[in-house]
């Protein structure tokens, strides 16, 4: 009798949560950007000295999964594309960088600091420019 | 175990595209932050120490730590010591899984850890707890290697990154598998990077690419004992360096705070990353 009824529980909430990692795939993590987070301003906005330190934090802890160019590997995604050029503001990005998407396979990186996280920031928004 | 020892060697010569990690200089203590996914770190960690009344003993382990998940990070270890006027011996293994419950950065992240280990005579001292001390090290390897440890190890790790620092605390609880009680121990770190911002030109020697820090630990006794009381206790300055091709270089000097401790402790590590290690495998042309 138990069985009868955590099976559609426990299939339903396996369909949630593929249905949510579906939804972070294609850009969902924006949405839960918070407001705060969303607006926060780069310290570094368009500093070319910026610009070439992020490209060395780029080479070092991003290019393995998205490519020395950013044009993305395999199933990584290119951080050329208009999501992240266009839609996605700085704070946006920071926030994604911080908390990571780590049920896709972005991982935190909470361990640079703030500072490394804006410039590295710069360099891809640099890109599209 | 010198048939071991060419892994120390090999193993990180034969990779051939190295990541460069961003290793917290710890060397007891473990931090909420895990291994990317997909990338292989190999990293040798070693300890030489005198306890009072016995002969000088490298301890030394050799780790091969790899990101399943962003959300989990499981490593293996073999362990081998040397002590002067003995032996040198293979003294184990040890398999570890580190499991990141909430997926967000919080103010205090906890990390869940789960290992077996299998071990024995070993000197390594990669944690510390119940009324390990000392005395323990001075047993001759050929008695103590005829007593093998099967223990489960479980952590609560908790981390915190502020303004460029991490802080990191373990609560350890250990489990001989032969029915000893629980014993219990603790590690507490905190480090930082010499500069936060990443300097615009290429170079080795940046600040940003050193990190130095503290660190101290020691044991709680047990389920039986349950206290300060008969345990040892470290502390000391941590530094590492991120050194161009991926490797990472840790040096620590530490001190035992009490009688029960070994009086100096000086650890020393080399770690060396690999990053997307069996996409590489997969993408191998046949």
């Amino acid at each position: 009798m138990r069985k009868n009824v955590y099976m559609p529980v426990f299939v339903l909430s396996m369909a949630l949560l593929l249905a949510q990692m579906g939804r972070a795939a294609d850009g969902g993590w924006m949405a839960k950007v918070p407001v705060r987070d969303r607006e926060r301003a780069n310290p570094y906005h368009g500093q070319a000295e910026a610009v070439a330190a992020g490209r060395r934090i780029f080479l070092d802890h991003c290019a393995q999964c998205h490519g020395d160019d950013a044009q993305g590997k395999g199933k990584k995604p290119s951080l050329r594309s208009s999501r992240v050029q266009e839609q996605a503001t700085e704070g946006e990005i920071h926030w994604l960088l911080y908390n990571g998407n780590m049920g896709k396979g972005m991982p935190s990186w909470a361990k640079l600091p703030d500072q490394q996280l804006w410039q590295v920031i710069t360099y891809v928004k640099s890109l599209h420019e | 175990m010198r048939r071991w020892s060419w892994l120390f060697v090999i193993l990180p010569a034969i990779a051939c595209s190295p990541a460069t990690g961003q290793e917290r200089p710890y060397f007891v203590t473990y931090s909420h932050e895990m291994e990317e996914p997909g990338n292989l770190e190999i990293e040798s960690n070693n300890a030489v120490g005198q306890p009072p009344g016995g002969n000088v003993f490298l301890g030394s382990t050799l780790e091969f730590e790899y990101g399943v998940k962003g959300w989990w990070t499981s490593e293996f270890y073999l362990d081998g010591q040397g002590t002067q006027n003995e032996s040198t011996i293979f003294t184990g293994f040890r398999w570890e899984n580190r499991l990141r419950p909430l997926l967000r950065e919080h103010v205090i992240n906890p990390v869940l850890y789960i290992e077996y280990e299998n071990t024995s005579a070993d000197k390594s001292l990669r944690e510390v707890v119940g009324h390990d001390g000392a005395a323990d090290l001075i047993t001759p390897n050929g008695e103590a290697r005829a007593e093998v440890e099967r223990e489960i190890e479980l952590k609560l790790i908790l981390g915190s990154n502020v303004h460029g620092w991490n802080i990191s605390e373990n609560f350890v609880g250990e489990k001989n598998l032969a029915g000893d009680p629980w014993e219990f121990g603790y590690a507490w770190a905190v480090s930082r990077p010499l500069a936060l911002a990443a300097s615009a030109r290429p170079c080795s020697f940046c600040p940003e690419k050193f990190q130095a820090g503290f660190e101290t630990y020691g044991g709680l006794g047990d389920t039986e004992s349950f206290g300060l009381q008969s345990t040892s206790h470290y502390a000391g300055p941590t530094i590492n360096w991120s050194a161009p091709g991926g490797v990472t270089l840790s040096f620590s000097p530490q001190f035992g705070l009490n009688d029960y401790s070994v009086p100096h402790l000086y650890r020393f590590g080399i770690a060396y990353e690999i990053d997307q290690f069996l996409s590489r495998w997969k993408r191998q042309p046949r």
